[in-house]
């Protein structure tokens, strides 16, 4: 072991040693307290973070892992949120307000909404699967154009400007809402303790597929075409559909954010779904590190609490319901925080949060395993 | 008749608007291969400082200043971010021009508030009567000036020796590199243009009949985009009959949306980006783009 170099500190969670394994237990251990402790504020902000975990997750493995740029996000954000919303509600048909849905079981409606924000991105696909980097970006920004004009007019399935409330999820045996009342250790459970719970559940579910997908034979294909296409398509990887089909579950990874987004809110509203919201889901991932999963929850947890840290301690508003609602100057502040992160981020930390953590690490490991020839260490440098 | 004919002008007027913008994002990707996503903040930029100056120092002068400010705000973002990023993806080039849009759109938008300022242009609501026909004189100055500016664009790019290092700098950086082509001064003549060319498209997408510059402008600005990589991103020509397509689809569109009325409304604000995606469709690489060809 000491006359090799330390592996790269990436890879050193490849085999999780001890430790690794009683810090994840220790981690979700407080993360499942978490409902019996926060206030509703908190709450509702770490399940913001853990919906854009999700979406970011998606996007890592369409940005970060193929090197496929897409300003599109939101609109997919959008069809699981409002697929939902469809799936799940009875239509309601007043004079001059009608809206439609099908009324299903919400579990049901859940998952079909997930398959819509899929099926939506392969309608894409075509296009998806033969432009490249960052000609993708710019055609994908024609979605968020689509999606805020379907949203705006398209008034019996998304309620148009007023938006849609959103029927609480239903599982067999636990209503993700307030009504039945459910204590717990003496701790009254509602529906964003419930939702917590969903929302975990739903986040380890995502990664851990995330990262079998990046760590398999996909990933590595998904890899390749980043980095040489060409080299990729002579291994045998089929390019385009490689593509298509990373473009599919990053759609569906941002439906499920979305879905689980719009039970938070409890209300969908077209003018959330805007170019911005896909702005902020690129910053995430390069914040947080491109190209795999735990960069993605990184990224995501940091720009989402940003600007709900500056709104809470900045004029002290108390329980701010919806983020951006309590006041504009700490949103624009957060905003101009972050995008300079993103340029910062670029400079001087290559790797994001995640690639810094990799760093100390391999500091760390370095200095504990002590060089017992001193001269290895210069050799271990690139030239 | 006379509406199709005013629609036309005013298309062709707009989309010579577009074409000076999208003409700006094609050099830089020409010269740096870098997709520019911070473009509508450079637009931003110039028409802020026009706005703001307009009242004290005369029009004219509001705008060279704005002219210079974008270019330098162009040449700072090459100077001080992009020439230090060290990253050998592209998407993630593109990605840190998302941040400095983020900063530089966020910081103008407060400024700006919920005002609508105006530019101080010459020419404020006149009308040109040509027979049925009356058409804005904001849109013939529009029309003229892009004009005049893209053919000297053009010719300088063809003849001078600046336009010959872009163009060798674009066809293979590192043979440019050994020939003596200093590519650093290239890419930052390139941001520092395109941010001056923005400025004067800023000047025209915020002058009559648009109400003046506000918080939407950079949404306006963004059609660039689609007319940019609807021409093909590496070909100047591209982004000139691109900014055409969608200045004349943007302006049939709105003018006829009472026939169009089962579309929604503010149908034409989509329309340039369902033409760009119908074309990408057919034509990936633009009407006008290089087909990549990769030899093994």
């Amino acid at each position: 072991m000491s006359d090799r170099p330390p592996r790269p500190a990436v890879l050193a969670s490849d085999r999780l040693p001890r430790p690794a394994v009683l810090a994840a237990v220790a981690v979700a251990a407080v993360l499942l307290a978490f409902p019996f402790y926060l206030d509703s504020f908190w709450l509702q902000t770490g399940l913001f973070a853990m919906s854009a975990a999700i979406g970011a997750i998606g996007l890592n493995l369409l940005t970060g892992a193929t090197g496929q740029l897409s300003l599109g996000h939101a609109f997919f954000l959008a069809v699981g949120a409002y697929g939902y919303v469809y799936l799940a509600s009875d239509g309601e048909s007043r004079p001059g307000h009608e809206l439609a849905g099908l009324g299903l079981p919400t579990p049901v409606a859940f998952l079909g909404a997930v398959l819509l924000a899929g099926a939506a991105g392969g309608l894409f696909s075509p296009i998806a699967g033969r432009l490249r980097g960052t000609y993708l970006g710019i055609a994908s920004l024609a979605l968020i154009f689509i999606g805020q004009h379907v949203l705006f007019n398209a008034e019996p399935l998304t309620g148009g400007f007023n938006g849609r409330d959103v029927p609480p999820l239903a599982l067999p045996g636990v209503t993700f809402a307030d009504s039945p009342e459910l204590v717990v250790f003496n701790v009254p459970l509602g529906a964003l303790e419930r939702l917590w719970f969903l929302g975990l559940a739903l986040l380890a579910l995502a990664a851990w597929l995330a990262r079998g997908i990046l760590r398999g034979r996909p990933g590595r294909a998904l890899n390749t075409i980043r980095d040489h296409e060409v080299a990729a398509a002579v291994l045998g990887v089929p390019v385009a559909r490689y593509r298509a089909g990373v473009f599919v579950l990053s759609s569906m990874y941002a439906g499920a954010a979305g879905a689980l987004l719009a039970l938070v809110f409890r209300r969908t509203v077209p003018e959330y779904f805007g170019m911005f919201l896909s702005l902020d889901y690129l910053a995430m991932i390069v914040i947080g590190g491109l190209g795999t999963a735990a960069g993605a929850v990184a990224g995501a947890v940091f720009v989402t609490l940003l600007p709900q840290l500056l709104t809470r301690y900045s004029d002290g508003l108390p329980l701010v319901a919806a983020p951006g609602s309590g006041g504009v100057s700490p949103a624009e502040a957060a905003r101009v925080l972050y995008g300079a992160a993103v340029v910062a981020v670029v400079l001087f930390l290559p790797g994001g949060l995640l690639g810094m953590w990799a760093r100390l690490r391999a500091v760390r490991a370095r200095r504990r395993a002590a060089p017992p020839h001193p001269g290895l260490d210069q050799k271990e440098q690139p030239a | 008749m006379s509406t199709f004919a005013e629609l036309l002008v005013n298309g062709i007027s707009m989309g010579s608007v577009y074409a000076l913008i999208a003409l700006g994002f094609v050099i830089i990707f020409r010269a740096t291969e870098v997709v520019n996503f911070a473009h509508a903040s450079l637009l931003l930029v110039g028409g802020y400082i026009t706005a703001v100056l307009h009242d004290d120092v005369g029009f004219l002068l509001a705008l060279a200043a704005g002219i210079a400010g974008a270019a330098l705000v162009g040449a700072a973002v090459e100077l001080l971010v992009l020439r230090r990023a060290r990253v050998e993806n592209h998407a993630v080039l593109a990605i840190v021009t998302i941040g400095v849009d983020i900063v530089l759109t966020t910081e103008l938008t407060r400024q700006i508030g919920t005002e609508v300022l105006s530019l101080g242009d010459p020419w404020q609501s006149k009308v040109v009567n040509i027979g049925s026909v009356s058409i804005a004189q904001t849109r013939i100055a529009a029309l003229l000036t892009a004009a005049a500016l893209i053919t000297v664009f053009l010719l300088a790019f063809r003849h001078t020796s600046w336009g010959l290092a872009m163009r060798t700098a674009a066809e293979d950086a590192e043979t440019a590199a050994l020939m003596g082509v200093r590519l650093t001064r290239v890419s930052l003549g390139a941001w520092a243009v395109a941010g001056a060319l923005a400025a004067v498209a800023a000047l025209f997408l915020t002058v009559f009949p648009t109400p003046g510059l506000d918080r939407a402008t950079s949404f306006a600005a963004m059609k660039a985009f689609p007319a940019a990589i609807l021409g093909g991103l590496d070909s100047t020509t591209g982004a000139l009959a691109g900014g055409l397509i969608i200045g004349l689809t943007e302006s049939l569109v709105t003018g006829y949306q009472g026939d169009l009325a089962f579309l929604g409304r503010g149908v034409g604000e989509v329309a340039p980006y369902l033409v760009m995606l119908a074309v990408l469709l057919v034509r990936p690489a633009g009407l006008f783009g290089t087909r990549e060809l990769t030899r093994v």
